[in-house]
């Protein structure tokens, strides 16, 4: 299974140098997004051969890279199911991409370097030495900065690509530094290595907050997720559901590998750490989604809050390990397992549909659309599946996962720890908060983008998509209904990957009757998604029936009744803006110093009046732009080095040269 | 002590640090001086109980003297200060009450930390009684703390008594330490009251209620 | 002997399904019935709501021309998430059927999709009245929803299970014991069913005034049998929430699994007689206090959140509270 992986990979990374040469072609796009789908359907066969097989970790080493090094490839059960992941969604975007790609301006700016994204993305998961992980996690960075800077004549979109690559770099030292620490004074840069090595306790401490400084800012954890809303907008909608469903995933298992794997046994204090961020994560993200108006800058601040759902799940599982808990451990990490997956679905499926709307329509802005239902009926269709999937409702796939997170934290009582005893209670709090606030956000999004009446000509004249993005966008509607009716055969699929990390499985799920969902005991809690799917389809079609033979099925239109006072005007109906108004009074005074300024002309004045609203970016105002100005000033001093004599040159030289032989002296 | 006694004493000193979060809620005056009786009388009934439970007659007299003064006769008195001295009923927060309500989640959480930490030893039901007392201590802090307004700071002082009251009868085997602290905290009550009341009369040379008034309307 | 009982289960489930549909409608026109008493009005009958439904569900309905399919589905489903809901709540008798299929916290999730969807409707045909009606709504849900989390977790941490037949049976034994949690969850669920139902003083039931609108904005482009399947949803909701409230707080006479045919006939009076005892309780609370405006909602909400929090935070320090 591993040389079938590496043979996809290695054909990804030859299409990338194909593609520069093809780009100008008509059928280049054709050829490029068939084959990373031909090639991501084969290794995502492959993954999940190894994970469901139950196969033994599979390792191999290639005389790539350092020469004393090579470079270590490894296939086990956490790689394997983060390689299904990436695979399924390499397998979707390139469907999407088959349709969406033809109208993609520049395509030699995205060809090649799309194939390159998925071999490196592939590479990450497989990594078994520090070298190759960090390579390739650059390399993916990279790759992504690339397409992100696609469309670069856009200047806000050069912005982001600056951004993001500073956000990168400055990740990608922290994991550095974690590997560096991991790999100790003797240089055992293979995690093998690392696993038998037991580091210190202030050791395990700093590699964990270098790993979620490194990995956590990819992942986009607060405060170090701000160039996550800049980039994944800026990217062709198909690079953003990558790099939103599945890039953050890449991140999250750079995450587990390190705490869970190879930092060795966690300390009672980690969990405080994670689930602190996390929760702060969760709420943040949701508050800021409701902030936005773009489409897409609001499903990548969704992102953000779904990254702190996982990590909810995972410091959960920190805390069991940490006591010992293993049969709650492992309750609490198939939750954040599953998140990782059913997120990685609808996620993917939001932002093609957000493609879709932007290929029809130009549009990205809510307030200039409406009343896509009437023009792109299944696209509507599908996106509506995906906002009640992420809005947590039954029977669809993302109530599951929060399901099992809930169920996890009613087990944390029995936790000793006073800190948890407190933190566990106010993240549960905060995690049910973020659930309606994001119900909230997406009736937001598909009310303001899909209902109502067209608020530009633009909505007016949109048109349905092709049937290469509707097909990819019905695969994972379909797959979201699936893992939300029949979740135990997702769970079974992942036992061995939690076996692997916290030493302990969840109950096999297929027992219960009806295939319900029993995590810890029949009398204590079950769901059954089929039965439930099953009732809510039986109940209505009763109601439809019942009420159509005996009562009455006739139906006429008429203009709308608003009460007696119908305006024609499409302007008078809600925009985003307005419809977080409630939610932006009682939230993002607090949070935003959110401020609404009505400037009314005095009697008289014929210009109109006018409401703005007023939102500072707090994270931004107090730690980036504080650290950018006084990177500005430093750099503004340190220039006028450029404009020495000649004298002061020397001087500076001889300085340097008498210290570092004071230094010499000293020392030895 | 069985279960029963048990459950009922933690539910009142429990419904006492309810009551504290109530008057927290609370933004007019007059409604603040009914849940502030009401405070006094589930203090009454705890120590009533505390009573009962221990066989320790003398608290009852606390329990009376509880229900007389704390729920009867200040609450009306104050009442009708406000009324004669026109004094303005709206009570005006330094935070919103959202910060205010998880502020207090927060002390209460901190008291329970640290009584339970401290104290591995003790009867349990002292313990958690003493962690309830602290909790409407603190509650009545930060009640004093984040109000403008006179009378509601009275208030907040009034019902941190009203938590040592609580905390003095959970220990058990107090004689007159009880009666002795119960009156002397209603003396300096009224001394507060009256300081209180006289800085506002002479603060404010007109206690025309329009004038204060005027002040009113949306903050933000 | 099991197929017996297997077939009494399955009679039982049945039996609360249509039970739960058909005393809905009851349990509405009883509140206003005992409101319009205590204004001194006669009011209209208790069979009113059925008659206002079976009127309705025979007019024509009149769209909007620019209201979508979804507009037109949306009735069905707020119905079956709604009637599935109410389906699972034990209210005569414990360990139905099918209540392991859903427990509490599914059972909130299901409500929320219901407003979900309600929310979508009031956006569909583009009026502004819609559009208050749906953000008010999300807003009143973005505290309520999580309050209610948060009380269910504090009656899962008493009881050992978040399954309701199982809590239920908890609840009746002399396990439970009078908790200081339990007063604080009971708080705080009484103050999430007021907002949940849209009832006084978060939101006026009866009003036709924008200012005061949150539910009925969202349904003002409904007529005919979509607005008859939207009233019904909403007092089956109501029901839903003081049968979880009798089940809970008041599980005295429920019958458990397996129980005789008198002892299910008694739980069948009981519940009715504790379903007509909380509905006048509503209607004296309703009439007593104002309705209070917009954004003191969120300040009551929050409270109620605060006060879940709290009592969740009591049970995971000590098991005593």
């Amino acid at each position: 299974m591993l040389t079938v992986v590496l043979a996809c990979a290695a054909i990804l990374l030859a299409l990338a140098p194909a593609a520069v040469t093809l780009a100008r072609s008509p059928a280049a796009t054709r050829l490029i997004y068939g084959a990373c789908l031909i090639v991501s359907a084969v290794s995502l066969a492959a993954a999940l051969t190894h994970l469901l097989g139950g196969a033994p970790p599979a390792a191999v080493t290639l005389p790539l890279g350092l020469p004393w090094l090579g470079a270590h490839l490894r296939i086990d059960a956490l790689s394997a199911f983060f390689l299904a992941v990436v695979d399924l969604g390499a397998f979707a975007a390139s469907l999407f991409a088959l349709g969406y790609g033809e109208h993609e301006a520049a395509p030699e700016r995205v060809l090649p370097f799309y194939p390159a994204f998925l071999a490196a993305m592939t590479l990450v998961v497989l990594a078994d030495d520090a070298f190759t992980f960090l390579v390739s996690w650059e390399f993916m960075s990279l790759s992504s900065w690339a397409l992100v800077m696609s469309h670069h004549r856009v200047p806000d979109n050069v912005r982001a690509g600056y951004i993001y690559l500073l956000m990168a770099s400055f990740g990608t030292l922290a994991l550095l530094l974690a590997f560096g620490l991991l790999a100790g004074p003797d240089g055992l840069y293979t995690f093998a290595e690392m696993r038998a090595a037991h580091p210190s306790a202030t050791l395990g401490a700093l590699v964990l907050i270098l790993a979620l400084i490194g990995a956590g800012s990819k992942a986009g954890l607060v405060p170090l997720h701000v160039w996550l809303p800049l980039a994944h907008p800026a990217a062709p909608s198909h690079v953003s559901a990558l790099m939103s469903g599945v890039m953050t995933k890449v991140a999250v298992y750079g995450l587990v590998r390190i705490v869970f794997d190879l930092a060795g046994p966690p300390a009672w204090w980690w969990s405080i750490v994670v689930l602190a961020l996390a929760g702060i994560t969760t709420v943040m993200g949701v508050l800021y989604a409701l902030m936005q108006h773009d489409l897409k800058r609001l499903l990548a601040y969704h992102t953000v809050e779904n990254i702190g759902i996982i990590c909810i799940g995972l410091g959960l599982a920190l805390a069991f390990e940490a006591h010992g808990m293993r049969f709650a451990a492992a309750l609490a990490f198939t939750a954040a397992l599953l998140h990782v997956f059913n997120h990685s679905l609808f996620k993917s499926l939001l932002f093609f549909g957000a493609g879709a709307v932007l290929t029809a329509t130009g549009e990205r802005d809510m307030d200039h659309l409406g009343g896509l239902i009437h023009r792109m009926p299944q696209t509507a269709f599908v996106f509506l599946i995906g906002c009640a999937a992420i809005s947590a409702l039954p029977p669809l796939n993302g109530f599951v996962s929060e399901w099992l997170t809930f169920q996890a934290i009613l087990l944390s009582p029995q936790l000793p720890s006073w800190g948890l005893k407190l933190l566990v209670p106010a993240v549960g709090a905060l995690l049910a908060l973020s659930a309606a606030l994001a119900a909230a956000c997406f009736v937001k999004a598909y009310g303001v983008t899909f209902l109502g009446r067209p608020r530009r000509p633009a909505a007016t004249a949109a048109a349905e998509t092709d049937r290469f993005s509707l097909a990819a966008m019905g695969l994972l509607a379909a797959l979201c209904l699936m893992v939300g009716v029949l979740p135990g055969f997702f769970i079974n699929a992942l036992a061995p990957v939690s076996d692997l990390l916290v030493g302990g499985h969840m109950p096999a799920q297929t027992g219960a009757e009806w295939l319900a969902l029993v995590p810890v005991a029949e009398s204590r809690s079950s769901y059954d998604g089929l039965l439930v799917f099953l009732f809510m389809t039986l109940s209505a079609a009763l109601a439809a029936f019942a009420i159509h033979r005996l009562a009455s099925d006739r139906l006429r239109r008429a203009p709308a009744w608003d009460c007696g006072y119908p305006d024609p005007n499409p302007a008078t109906q809600y925009t985003a803006m307005s419809f977080a108004q409630p939610i932006r009074r009682v939230f993002g005074t607090v949070v935003f110093r959110a401020r609404e300024h009505g400037d009314m002309p005095p009697p008289g004045a014929t210009r109109p009046a006018r409401l703005s609203v007023e939102i500072h970016d707090l994270i931004w105002e107090t730690i980036y732009a504080p650290i950018a100005a006084g990177i500005g000033n430093a750099a503004d001093r340190l220039n006028r080095l450029q404009f020495l004599t000649i004298r002061q040159f020397l001087t500076l030289v001889f300085c340097t040269l008498v210290i570092l032989l004071l230094v010499l002296a000293v020392w030895s | 002590m069985s279960g029963i006694e048990f459950d009922i004493a933690h539910l009142l000193a429990g419904s006492l640090v309810l009551v504290s979060f109530m008057q927290l809620y609370q933004d007019r005056l007059y409604a603040l001086l009914n849940v502030y009786a009401l405070h006094a009388l589930v203090l009454a009934a705890s120590v009533a109980w505390q009573a009962f439970v221990q066989d320790a007659p003398h608290l009852y007299v606390t329990a009376l003297i509880a229900l007389v003064f704390k729920a009867i006769v200040i609450p009306v008195a104050l009442h009708r200060i406000i009324v004669r001295l026109g004094i303005h009923r709206e009570i005006e927060t330094v935070v919103g009450v959202g910060v205010t309500m998880l502020a207090g989640i927060g002390l209460v959480a901190l008291s329970m930390v640290v009584m339970l930490r401290i104290t591995p030893g003790a009867d349990p039901l002292a313990r958690e009684d003493l962690a309830f007392a602290l909790s409407v201590v603190l509650l009545g802090l930060l009640m004093m703390i984040t109000r403008r307004n006179a009378v509601s700071q009275v208030v907040g002082f009034m019902s941190l008594e009203n938590g040592l009251v609580l905390a003095a009868t959970g220990a058990k085997g107090m004689p007159l330490v009880v009666e002795i602290s119960v009156a002397f905290s209603i003396l300096i009550a009224f001394i507060v009251i009256g300081i209180f009341l006289f800085r506002i009369r002479e603060r404010f040379d007109t206690v025309d209620v329009q004038a204060l008034d005027r002040f009113r309307g949306d903050r933000r | 002997m099991m197929a017996d009982l297997a077939v009494q289960d399955l009679a039982v489930q049945g039996a609360q399904m249509l039970l739960v549909l058909l005393l809905a409608p009851a349990l509405t026109g009883f509140v206003r019935k005992i409101k319009a008493r205590l204004q001194r009005r006669q009011g209209p009958t208790l069979l009113q709501p059925y008659r206002d439904l079976i009127r309705l569900s025979r007019k024509d309905v009149v769209l909007a021309e620019n209201a979508s399919w979804l507009f037109r589905t949306i009735p069905y489903l707020i119905f079956a998430a709604t009637w599935v809901a109410a389906a699972l709540v034990p209210t005569f008798r414990t360990g139905l059927l099918f209540s392991w299929s859903a427990d509490l916290i599914a059972l909130i999730a299901l409500l929320g999709s219901a407003r979900f969807f309600l929310a979508l409707a009031g956006l569909d045909v583009g009026t502004s009245f819609g559009g208050i009606g749906a953000s008010r709504e999300v807003m009143i849900a973005s505290l309520a929803e999580p309050a209610m989390i948060m009380t269910v977790f504090t009656l899962a941490l008493i009881a050992g299970s978040t399954q309701l037949s199982t809590m239920a049976e908890f609840m009746a034994s002399p396990a439970v014991g009078l908790r200081v949690s339990l007063a604080l969850g009971l708080f705080s669920l009484i103050m999430v069913a007021i907002a949940e139902n849209g009832r006084i003083p978060v939101d006026n039931p009866a009003t036709h005034l924008e200012l005061t609108m949150v539910h009925e904005a969202m349904v003002l482009e409904y007529s005919g049998r979509h607005l008859a399947l939207i009233e019904l949803s909403s007092s089956l909701k109501l029901l839903l929430y003081v049968s979880i409230i009798a089940c809970l707080f008041a599980p005295w006479a429920i019958a458990p699994a397996g129980a005789s045919l008198p002892a299910l006939a008694v739980g069948v009076v009981a519940y009715i007689v504790k379903v007509a005892v909380l509905g006048a309780l509503l209607a004296v609370f309703e009439t007593s206090i104002a309705k209070m405006r917009v954004f003191r909602v969120p300040e009551f909400l929050g409270a109620a959140l605060m006060l879940g929090l709290l009592a969740t935070l009591l049970r995971f320090v000590s098991g005593s509270f």
